[in-house]
């Protein structure tokens, strides 16, 4: 039984970080999401695997023998809600993140990177760029770089 | 004081509903944010008195015994930890009632901010692995609804870089503590750190490594720190002066209370790596720094340069070390969060954060001047600022242990570090402005600002000129560290 969850664990973190390697982003997002699945599998498996018994202790009894492991289960659980929360999250913000950026090839998000005409800079590969700041004062908007630099 | 060990989770949690639920009301919103903020730091206080009368303020929730129930345990290493991060909050809160902060304001700005700080707070607050895991979560979530509150294009893309490297240290923690618990059948620090001195070696060094590897990521370490400088510089000024004094310390100091509380005789190649780790923050932080001109990304390259030293006081591995780290980590929180506060107010006062289109503020501002110089030598290492000081006690204690290139790389990054600053200082105040038609801004709204900076610096010049009751806190803090 814990070969055959080693075994589904290790096709989960093939799976995920593959995704999670690509240059698309929303695969990307995905993979990470199968990724916390293949967590939350190891954290199930840590409280050992075998019995099927409920945690309950029975009728005349004091000590609670041969039962699942409760405690592992209630992590699992807290785990997926967490990561549930952080799936719906990073979805919605890799989809305005293409909307916006209007690419979902992440060679080509740089938008938060040095602006692409500088001349000190890694070359510019055409991603399309605002102003990484809005201007405080008109003044200042106009002042350019050319003769500075 | 069982009720003292939740606040630093219940009160930022009450304060950031109580802000969602004011969102249509700016001014109230304000007003509960602050005042949550100031309820905060009164209980850190009380936290910090409390520790240092080691009667550690703990409690275990809904009353199981101490190894099974989740524990909230605050010594005074948590206790200083949870103070730096209410003070942050609330200097960061004061420094957002000013103008140096463009734009509209979303509504949810401050609940997140608080989110934050719930965060931070029950990360340091825990005795419990797991629990851990959930605290760095809700600050990963918190961290990530301010990044992209904004909308903008940069900075949804600095959004999605950061979750993406951050959740890939979250998972593997999560993997990490599974495998703790499977090990020991323990979460609770106490306990897994009795459980671990019957572990093989082995196994010992794959719990530790499994930990660390995640902690280090969060806390922005060489060769893992591409979230920080990538995301940092898009968040508004005072949020990113809260990051910078926080986020990454949550990492640090995660880092210090597994090799210092829970791994104590953890195998030596650990602490080996660890150091050489520490080494290449120090070094290609500083490097990273030279290249930029924007102030945010100089200062944000620092601040990876700067927990290189953190790590490198933690690498050490003794009582000296323990407490180097620590003093350093409140050192570096109240340098670097006020640097980036004056790199905002020098934005407000000259209209960019480009070094190379501004400058002659020494001749219009020279208080400003003052006060960057000063913060800016304290990060550098000069005497009598507290740099020096937190330098002193790192490097005195690589010496005493005949780590001598360790030594000979934290004396050198000091020197790549006083380029960085100089050049800061020559570009933005001593150079005259690019544009001869320029003119400061008339009418600008900086008194909080101004209040919020001067605070900092007059905290740091106090601790600078009297560094010794922090010290033998730090020090006290690092001999209960690790104790049974």
């Amino acid at each position: 039984m814990i070969w055959l969850l080693a075994l589904t664990i290790w096709i989960t973190v093939t799976a995920g970080i593959y995704l999670a390697l690509s240059r698309d982003v929303f695969r990307c997002v995905f993979g990470l999401g199968i990724l916390g699945s293949a967590a939350i599998l190891v954290l199930f498996a840590s409280g050992r695997l075998g019995s099927v018994q409920p945690a309950v202790i029975p009728l005349g009894e004091t000590v609670l023998r041969d039962a699942a492991n409760p405690l592992s289960q209630a992590l699992a659980l807290t785990a997926i809600v967490i990561g549930f929360a952080l799936i719906c999250f990073s979805v919605v913000v890799a989809l305005r993140l293409i909307q916006r950026a209007d690419t979902d090839d992440t060679l080509a998000l740089r938008m938060s990177e040095p602006i692409p005409t500088d001349p000190i800079k890694p070359p510019y590969n055409g991603a399309e760029h605002e102003p990484a700041q809005p201007a405080a004062t008109p003044a200042a908007s106009a002042t350019k770089l050319e003769g500075v630099a | 004081m069982t009720w003292l060990a939740a606040t630093p989770v219940l009160v930022p949690m009450v304060t950031m509903v109580a802000t969602a639920l004011a969102y249509k009301n700016p001014r109230l919103q304000a007003a509960i944010s602050l005042l949550g903020a100031l309820a905060f730091l009164v209980c850190a206080l009380a936290l910090v008195a409390v520790a240092h009368q080691d009667q550690a303020a703990q409690t275990v929730f809904g009353d199981w015994g101490a190894p099974y129930g989740i524990e909230f345990a605050i010594d005074r290493l948590s206790a200083a930890m949870v103070l730096m991060a209410a003070f942050m909050g609330t200097v960061c809160l004061i420094f957002m009632l000013s103008d140096a902060d463009t734009g509209s304001r979303h509504p949810m700005v401050l609940p997140l901010l608080h989110g934050v700080l719930c965060g931070a707070g029950g990360a340091f607050a825990t005795a419990d692995l797991f629990n851990l895991y959930v605290w760095f979560e809700v600050m990963l979530v918190a961290a990530m609804g301010l990044f992209a509150l904004g909308g903008r294009v940069d900075q949804l893309d600095a959004t999605f870089k950061y979750y993406v490297l951050n959740i890939f240290g979250t998972l593997f923690f999560l993997i990490a503590v599974a495998m703790v618990y499977a090990a020991t059948g323990h979460l609770n620090y106490t306990a897994v750190a009795q459980a671990i001195p019957y572990l093989s070696t082995g196994m010992m060094t794959l719990l530790a490594v499994g930990l660390l590897l995640s902690f280090l990521i969060k806390s922005a370490a060489f060769p893992v720190f591409a979230w920080l400088p990538a995301s940092y510089h898009t968040l508004p000024a005072p949020v990113l002066a809260l990051f910078a004094a926080v986020l990454t310390k949550v990492g640090v100091y995660a880092v210090l209370r597994t090799l210092g509380d829970i791994f104590v005789g953890a195998p030596d190649f650990i602490y080996v790596v660890l150091g050489w780790i520490a080494v290449g923050s120090m070094v290609f932080g500083v490097i990273g720094a030279a290249y930029h001109w924007d102030m945010r990304r100089i200062l944000a390259f620092h601040s990876v340069s700067q927990i290189g030293y953190i790590l490198l006081a933690v690498a050490l591995a003794s009582q000296a070390g323990h407490a180097a780290a620590l003093f350093y980590i409140l050192h570096h929180s109240i340098v670097k969060a006020n640097l980036f506060l004056i790199a905002a107010i020098i934005w407000r006062l000259s209209g960019d954060y480009d070094l190379r289109r501004i400058g002659g503020l020494y001749k219009t501002q020279p208080l400003l001047a003052v006060l960057f110089f000063i913060m800016a030598m304290s990060l550098v290492g000069i005497p009598p600022f507290t740099g020096f000081w937190a330098k002193v006690m790192v490097v005195q204690e690589t010496i005493a242990q005949g780590q001598i290139a360790w030594t000979f790389f934290a004396l050198l990054v000091g020197m790549l570090t006083l380029y960085s600053m100089a050049k800061i200082w020559m570009e933005a105040f001593w150079k005259p402005h690019p544009n001869p038609a320029w003119r400061p801004p008339k009418v600008t709204q900086l008194g909080p600002a101004w209040i919020a900076s001067l605070g900092l610096a007059v905290l740091m010049l106090v601790i600078s000129l009297y560094p010794q009751p922090l010290i033998e806190y730090a020090q006290a803090a690092a001999k209960t560290l690790g104790a049974p």
